[in-house]
């Protein structure tokens, strides 16, 4: 008996793939029928954006903060930056076509609602964002130049 | 070797590991099936194998398998469903990619495929990621009204979910053992400890970790927190009054588009659906009414002669967002089927808009729907008459379903078995 070139692995595993990738062809075809070009394109371009572009940028703008923090001597305060920008960031993200205004003049006309505000809005929460982490940060300070801060309730 | 991502050392945070993943994934599979099921409730919600016009994908062969009539009670029912879909999608953003964040050093894994069955269960992932981020991203801006998207977001957003859940399931019976054996093993261990120590082997832990800024437990809170952020500004658009402002970013949160009986929350005005103010005057305006025994015309003024009847009910749209009750008055949907000759057994209606845009200038209603008491043509909204912008002079409101459904600027109406 000679080995294939290639192990086959888990048989449990390519029935339960194949079965997978049936069904997944059987919508598949169904969700390339109009503009398969234009489907794929934004099916795997998702992907590769989020993996190639997208998650490497907030990695390295990461780095960047944890070393600048940590070549000044606090490492630990790292998160009193990361949290804000990456709460703010992910509201940029998730609400970006209203926050930009690039559907400002469908958004005005379909709901009858004021397309100005989400900028401003979005500001301002990160505006509370950072500067509830700085007051954090001043107050961690404070009590950790106190010797024995007493005990407030 | 270690500056390319393939080599396990290339990266370097603490926090990978299988706890970290085994908790995001468990939240996910819990999360993505509510997701899933409310996404397949929504669609059979707008009754798509009643009539051609309901039906953005009349190919979907056996995927409307599970098909049902739409009840109409509760009355709460879409209203519930749909806040909880599109809720629930933007609060779980976060958890998503914390999750894909956590295992990307497998993306770049060397050997590319072990085996016969790993080379393809790699080729599941492309469409398990690829799959979700094209639900999550449709989603997202279909709600903002952002249609760049290449076609219907019906088509594109049903399709693409059974493309997705298709290698989810694949996914989840592979993975789903294994992380519950993790979660089972680690619970002991202190997860508040800031140097995390994974007694499991695995792949994710970094061979050279940086020293932690966080602990995992700290991580978890990091990725909760944003979750609660996308949570509590998106969740009052689905209330009104003081609930509705603290949506501060979401599509319909914050001040109501006007004030008074009127002032509720608008799908489409009537400017955005061409809607000539020239048609609904009292002179032009007629409702054409066709049936078993022909076909009736109304004016207004003479519709408000026919006994009118009141329902409280929402306005509740794919879109995630909703109003409190509004007071309706009109004449009922079973009322009007008796002027064309069904006396006891309501039939199924087409109703066709004023409208020159729109998807769903044209929708069907079935029997049930019809028949059920609350089922109106609304003239009246909380005292007064209809707004041009929520159907004057005459808009559909049926209990439970679908905002889209509820057809406004009513033109005619065509009883009969669809």
């Amino acid at each position: 008996m000679r080995r294939p070139l290639i192990p086959v692995g888990s048989p449990f595993q390519l029935l339960l793939l194949a079965a997978s990738f049936a069904l997944a062809g059987y919508a598949g075809v169904r969700l390339l029928a109009d503009d398969w070009f234009g489907v794929a394109v934004w099916f795997v371009g998702a992907a590769l954006l989020h993996d190639l572009v997208l998650l490497p940028l907030y990695a390295v703008a990461d780095r960047a903060v944890v070393q600048g923090i940590g070549a000044a001597g606090h490492r630990e305060w790292a998160m009193y930056v990361r949290v804000p920008a990456a709460l703010s960031g992910l509201l940029l993200l998730v609400w970006f076509p209203l926050i930009s205004g690039m559907v400002d003049r469908r958004y005005r006309l379909g709901t009858g609602l004021s397309p100005e505000g989400f900028l401003a809005r979005w500001l301002l929460i990160t505006a509370v964002l950072f500067g509830g982490s700085a007051l954090l940060l001043a107050l961690r300070l404070r009590r950790a130049t106190k010797q024995r801060p007493p005990a407030v309730h | 070797m270690t500056r390319s991502p393939s080599s396990p050392g290339f990266w370097r945070s603490p926090l990978r590991g299988p706890w970290l993943t085994s908790v995001l994934g468990v939240v996910l599979l819990g999360g993505i099936t509510v997701l899933f099921v409310t996404g397949l409730v929504s669609y059979a919600a707008y009754n798509p194998n009643l009539a051609p016009v309901n039906d953005k994908t009349p190919d979907k062969g056996i995927l409307g398998f599970y098909l049902f009539s739409w009840p109409t009670d509760p009355h709460w029912l879409y209203r519930l469903n749909q806040g909880v879909h599109v809720t629930l999608g933007i609060t779980l953003i976060p958890v998503l990619l914390a999750k894909l964040w956590s295992v990307i050093p497998r993306l770049f894994a060397l050997p590319p495929a072990r085996s016969l069955a790993h080379a393809l269960e790699r080729i599941s992932l492309l469409l398990l990621v690829g799959g979700a981020l094209f639900e999550f991203v449709t989603g997202v801006l279909n709600i903002q009204l952002d249609y760049i998207f290449p076609g219907s977001f019906y088509t594109l957003h049903f399709y693409g979910a059974w493309v997705f859940f298709a290698a989810f399931v694949a996914h989840a019976v592979l993975k789903t053992p294994a992380a519950v054996r993790n979660l089972r093993r680690l619970r002991e261990d202190d997860s508040s400890d800031p140097v995390p120590s994974d007694p499991v082997p695995s792949d994710l832990v970094s061979p050279r970790p940086d020293p932690p800024t966080v602990s995992r437990r700290g991580a978890l809170w990091f990725v909760g927190g944003g979750t609660l952020l996308l949570f509590a500004t998106t969740v009052g658009q689905s209330f009104d009054g003081l609930l509705r402002r603290t949506a501060l970013l979401a599509p319909h949160g914050g001040a109501d588009p006007g004030s008074g009986p009127n002032g509720f929350q608008i799908n489409k005005t009537a400017r955005y659906a061409g809607i000539d103010t020239a048609e609904t005057t009292e002179d032009a305006w007629r409702l054409v009414v066709t049936g078993r025994t022909g076909t009736v015309r109304l004016s207004r003024a003479e519709l408000a002669r026919l006994p009118l009847h009141s329902a409280a009910l929402p306005i509740a749209c794919v879109e995630g967002w909703s109003t409190s009750d509004q007071w309706w008055r009109g004449v009922r949907l079973r009322d009007l089927a008796v002027l064309v000759g069904y006396d006891d057994d309501p039939p199924d209606v087409l109703v066709e808009s004023l409208q020159r845009r729109g998807a769903f200038r044209r929708a069907a209603l079935r029997a049930n729907q019809v028949a059920d008491p609350r089922s109106l043509l609304a003239l009246y909204v909380n005292g007064e008459d209809l707004s041009p912008d929520h159907g004057f002079p005459a808009r559909i409101i049926v209990s439970a379903a679908p905002g889209v459904l509820n057809t406004k600027w009513v033109a005619r109406m065509t009883f009969g078995d669809l």
